[in-house]
């Protein structure tokens, strides 16, 4: 049975299709994304399967059950993290998650646990206005999952964050999908979705563009292959006449070999031994969105 | 060790609260603040000595018997000069109110008319001074003797009216301040949307919040009932006690403000601004720092259009006036009235998402 099933999602705010026949369907223990730029409609989709917002057309179904109106059966087995940090003002760390753990009839010492298991013991006693973004999120996603709830939503956790806090909160993230839980994160960085997600659907302007793997995404979008040698190796003449090479510039790196067959084009360079410090760069999720949008990506 | 869901919340807003120095200032020590100026400064005014400068030697002073004397220095503060010109300089300088001399039999009091109430004052009770003495010197008991009787309780002086007034103002500001800054805060911060996806019915929720406003309120009548009993001699009368539900169905209307002022703001200070420009004005306008009883009448009809008089009037019935605990009733009714009809109000424009 599939933890989320959505058909016909559609939200309007006076002109503005915020989310345009949206359907898709979550599988039970799946890590599944929402990747897109600020207004795709990522949140307002979020929202809606959470039970926040009446849609003005379409149906959801999350574990078996209706959301609309507020289902109170469902809401032990949900976990929520809104964009915001949702937090009573001017508590302590344990306090807060102490206060999410009674509203879920949960134990003062479990919800330390969690604490501890997101790394903030050494933070219990420091008041929430008090600690650093990255801290703040990994309370929010503990004070989320304090009930140890079957699926959890995660509204772009990591926005805001520097990238050394956001590669920090990866590690949390893709180990909170065990024993089986179900996992739906949206996000707008796309090394992220490709990091974390078994499937990402791609959202610009309220609608769903694609939605696989991310692997088997860039594997269907044929993007080619660039691979860079390290500058004196080869001229460009001469790459731009190896089987397989479609195009060879000089870049800032080196000399960069754009090709469809990138199996092919590293043998030949290592038989002529120019592998010594070599890159090579595949199509990204990035150039997944490009290609149908045709435009670049706004974060 | 779990905690209910009420008890939990109760605790989380409590927290909130006391941790936050600008509730509790404005809660607790502004509104004290005055009681302190009220009570005691305002009160030393009406104990003031008229100064009194003798000049030369004034026998009918000098000689007057023991208990004769102690009444007359009640009254005035005497000093002494032999110098009549320094004497009323000092006088005309409004530095003393008074100088007498004696010219024979006749005793000359030079006044000023700059306090007219003081001269008055001044001239009265020399004047009753001279009689006194007049009657003592023929020999004969007075036929006729005074006992002045005051209408209202001994006691009762500026304490007892501001007392009640200031606790007024005081549960306004804080019940009205705290409910705009926390359904504004919580609904920026999607505190609310997060409660509304835990499973705590909203029953809950509000009735933690009423719980401490009213536990704060009730607080800050102890505070402002102790330290005025304690240090400026407040009386309470007989059925004092009346005042507490009095008070916590006054809490609740304030709340309602306070959520219609967080209902319609955009953010938690615009929220807590719009209170305090509803709560200052209906303060002032419901005799919470000044007796009403002489305003014009037009001013009594807005006055009585206005939830905080009837709490103040309602306190003052009971806790001061000696009225019994029935006199409370009235003021309750209006006062419930107000809270529903303003929470209505809140609840039609309230919006779940600031942002839309």
């Amino acid at each position: 049975m599939a933890a989320i099933e959505v058909r016909g999602l559609t939200m309007t705010y006076g002109d503005l299709r915020a989310v345009d026949d949206v359907t898709f369907e979550v599988a039970e223990g799946e890590f599944f994304g929402i990747l897109g730029p600020n207004g795709a409609g990522k949140t307002t989709t979020l929202e809606m399967i959470e039970g926040l917002r009446k849609p003005d057309a379409g149906e959801i179904t999350v574990l078996g059950q209706r959301v609309w109106p507020r289902n109170p059966a469902l809401l032990p087995r949900i976990g929520v993290q809104l964009q915001a940090s949702s937090f009573f003002e001017r508590l302590t760390a344990r306090e807060q998650i102490h206060t999410f753990a009674a509203l879920y009839d949960v134990s003062a010492a479990r919800a330390d646990g969690w604490l501890e298991r997101v790394g903030l013991d050494d933070k219990a006693a420091t008041r929430v206005g008090d600690l650093s973004g990255g801290q703040a999120q990994r309370l929010s996603i503990a004070c989320a999952l304090v009930h140890d709830p079957e699926l959890v939503f995660l509204d772009e956790p990591t926005a805001a964050l520097d990238p050394q806090a956001r590669r920090n909160l990866w590690d949390l993230l893709s180990g909170i999908a065990d024993a089986g839980r179900t996992v739906v994160l949206t996000t707008h960085y796309m090394d992220e979705a490709e990091v974390l997600c078994d499937r990402v659907a791609i959202m610009d302007h309220g609608r769903v563009l694609e939605l696989d793997s991310p692997a088997a995404l860039v594997r269907g979008l044929d993007a080619a292959t660039r691979i860079t040698v390290t500058p004196g190796q080869l001229t460009s003449t001469e790459a731009a006449d190896l089987e397989g090479v479609t195009d060879a510039a000089e870049g800032p790196d080196g000399l960069v070999l754009t090709t469809r067959s990138p199996g092919r084009v590293l043998a030949r360079l290592a038989e002529d031994d120019h592998l010594d410090g070599v890159r090579v760069q595949t199509g990204t999720l990035e150039d997944v969105f490009l290609d149908p949008t045709g435009r670049e990506y706004r974060a | 060790m779990k905690l209910t869901p009420f008890v939990a919340l109760s605790l989380a807003i409590l927290r909130g609260f006391y941790r936050d120095k600008a509730s509790v200032f404005f809660a607790i020590v502004f509104p004290l603040m005055f009681l302190v100026l009220f009570g005691g400064i305002f009160s030393d005014q009406s104990e003031s000595k008229v100064d009194l400068i003798e000049v030369g030697t004034v026998s009918l002073v000098d000689e007057m018997p023991a208990d004769a004397r102690a009444a007359f220095d009640q009254t005035f503060e005497v000093t002494h000069t032999d110098d009549l010109e320094a004497a009323l300089e000092q006088v005309r300088k409004g530095d003393a109110d008074v100088a007498i001399e004696a010219k024979g039999d006749t005793i000359v009091a030079h006044y000023t008319q700059t306090d007219q109430v003081k001269a008055a004052i001044t001239q009265g009770a020399l004047q009753a001074f001279v009689d006194g003495t007049n009657v003592a010197l023929t020999g004969q008991p007075p036929r006729y003797s005074l006992d002045p009787q005051r209408v209202e309780d001994d006691s009762l002086d500026t304490i007892q009216f501001v007392t009640p007034g200031l606790l007024g103002w005081a549960v306004a500001m804080s019940a009205s301040f705290g409910a705009a800054a926390t359904l504004q805060g919580w609904r920026q911060s999607k505190l609310l949307r997060r409660l509304q996806l835990a499973p705590v019915s909203t029953r809950t929720v509000v009735a933690a919040r009423v719980a401490v406003t009213v536990a704060i309120a009730l607080v800050q009548m102890a505070i402002f009932l102790g330290l005025g009993a304690a240090a400026f001699g407040l009386t309470l009368t007989g059925a004092w006690w009346a005042a507490i539900p009095l008070l916590v169905v006054g809490t609740l209307c304030f709340m309602a403000v306070g959520l219609l002022a967080g209902a319609v703001a955009k953010t938690t200070e615009g929220a807590v601004n719009m209170a305090n420009f509803f709560v200052l004005p209906m303060a002032f306008l419901s005799g919470s720092f000044f007796p009403l009883e002489g305003a014009p009448s037009w001013l009594q009809t807005v006055s009585s259009l206005l939830p905080l008089r009837h709490l103040n009037d309602g306190m003052l019935d009971v806790m001061v006036r000696g009225e019994g605990a029935g006199a409370v009733l009235a003021p309750m009714g209006i006062l419930a009235g107000f809270a529903i009809v303003i929470t209505l109000l809140a609840a039609r424009l309230f919006q779940w998402d600031s942002t839309d």
